[in-house]
């Protein structure tokens, strides 16, 4: 079942997106993202086995694997899986399924910009496909700032290599507080603020997007 | 009674202090623990520098080796951190490939250098094309007791602003590198990135300069690198639970306050090698 949506707010400019669920039959759940060019496609497996040197006794373990599109995961990888994972943590109710394990797979199909947010994205929709508990939902934005201090969300590879900062940002869909911030660049304290309340504007639309995504697919079970 | 009551609900005893604003070891919310720096401490490495932010203790090594620029700049020299968490530092480190808060953490140094223009990389260039220095910048814990991010930013800034490279030339007739050992120079450092971590406890409490037992047991881990003026550098929260606008603005004006005393601490150890010899 696909989804696709097209925005365009004066404020917060998302390129167009869209997801797919259910579309890989091993994993528990899985999805793609799509933003702009940007693609991620997103496999769970869990709740399940854990190796005995990994398991906590109250918790699930999270493991989040992010295969790049060529080669080997380097240290840029590591970097990103621990930001997916740490946020997926706050958000699934690990202590309903102690001494398992729920691993996140993203695969990068194509990098356009905006690579981290769109992870977040696809791993949030493939969490729902999986049907893990959670107990509020997440997405995820990035705002660059050029050179001359306009701020861009959802910049392409080439918005972002002209910018001078990036900032991604992982909303949550109760409060919409920052759940996740990983920056680089210099910026200002005001750029900050701006940044975060135009992420948090546009994560309006992407909530909105995963509620008409579930509504229209449980509609039809009967 | 106290050690039997921490060790069976950790999270409880610490909340029992925290709701009197201080923590076990006696320090406010708002306190960062005492810190030390060293610098020159390796004399066979061409900078270096040890901190000890409280139990935390943090050394970092700089080798500058000679290659030939990338193809893609070749006006510009290389700095390659890297951040090691041997099984010495802390048991919860196995022997073995870096483990993945190794990983993160020399990505998120090779990120702040890069933020803050901490060096020129042009300046690395000795000549277009054909060669550069690469500085090897490898920071090793031998004692992690938390907020290891912040440590490994001053550390850094330290070792590179004690780093001396040594003149090259190049021979217009043999066409190779002459390096003088005589003659050495300090590199430019243009800002000063200093970093603070904050652990967030209950969704609610935020501590600064959180201790290994305390970061364990929070729900949220923030580091805010800033540079001498008041420009951020990196708002690293990898995740956990949410923080309001306000609680944010709030870390960031610590933190600014934060770099005003490392900025002085660093300046006062490079001023007092200068006098000592």
């Amino acid at each position: 079942m696909r989804t696709m949506m097209e925005l365009d707010q004066s404020c917060s400019v998302l390129r167009e997106y869209g997801s797919e669920q259910s579309l890989i039959s091993k994993p528990d759940g899985s999805s793609t993202f799509v933003q702009g060019d940007t693609s991620i496609l997103a496999g769970v497996y869990g709740p399940a086995e854990v190796k005995v040197s990994k398991e906590i006794y109250d918790r699930a373990t999270v493991e989040v694997l992010i295969q790049p599109k060529m080669g080997l995961p380097g240290v840029r990888e590591r970097a990103r899986e621990q930001c997916v994972r740490e946020t997926c943590e706050a958000a699934l109710l690990l202590t309903l399924h102690p001494r398992s394990s729920v691993t996140v797979i993203l695969q990068v199909i194509h990098d356009d910009g905006s690579l981290l947010s769109c992870c977040l994205n696809a791993a949030c929709m493939a969490l729902m496909d999986a049907g893990l508990p959670m107990n509020h939902l997440f997405c995820s934005v990035t705002c660059a700032i050029s050179k001359e201090g306009q701020i861009i969300t959802d910049p392409t590879a080439r918005q972002e290599k002209e910018s001078r900062a990036l900032l991604t940002f992982a909303i949550d869909s109760v409060e919409r507080n920052v759940l996740m911030s990983s920056t680089t660049g210099s910026f200002s304290v005001q750029e900050l603020q701006q940044c975060i309340a135009i992420s948090q504007k546009a994560s309006e639309q992407i909530f909105q997007f995963y509620r008409d995504s579930v509504k229209r697919r449980y509609s039809k079970i009967k | 009674m106290a050690a039997g009551f921490k060790t069976a609900e950790p999270l409880e005893y610490h909340r029992s202090f925290l709701k009197e604003n201080c923590r076990p070891d006696g320090r406010e919310l708002g306190e960062f623990r005492p810190t030390t720096l060293n610098i020159s401490s390796i004399a066979t490495a061409d900078g270096s520098a040890l901190v000890k932010i409280g139990n935390t203790t943090v050394i970092c090594g700089i080798k500058a080796e000679l290659t030939t620029p990338p193809n893609d700049a070749p006006n510009k020299g290389y700095i390659v951190p890297n951040v090691d968490l041997p099984p010495l530092c802390s048991s919860r480190f196995r022997p073995g490939p870096p483990g993945e808060q190794a990983q993160a953490a020399s990505q998120f140094i090779a990120d702040v250098i890069e933020s803050s223009h901490l060096i020129n990389t042009e300046e690395l260039c000795i000549e277009k094309a054909k060669l550069c220095w690469v500085l090897y910048c490898d920071i090793m814990c031998l004692d992690y007791d938390g907020n290891l991010l912040d440590a490994c930013v001053v550390v850094l800034l330290a070792a590179l602003k004690n780093a001396q490279l040594p003149q090259v030339t190049i021979n217009k007739e043999t066409d190779l590198a002459e390096v003088d050992i005589q003659k050495k120079r300090p590199l430019k450092i243009n800002r000063h990135p200093v970093g603070s971590s904050f652990a967030v406890f209950d969704d609610s409490i935020i501590i600064v300069d959180p201790t290994a037992e305390e970061e364990s047991l929070s729900t949220a881990l923030l580091t805010v690198v800033t540079d001498e003026d008041d420009r951020l550098c990196a708002i690293h929260k990898p995740g956990g639970t949410s923080l309001s606008g306000e609680k944010l603005q709030h870390c960031i004006n610590r933190a600014i306050t934060r770099n005003k005393e490392i900025s002085k601490l660093v300046d006062k150890v490079i001023k007092s090698m200068k006098t000592a010899k």
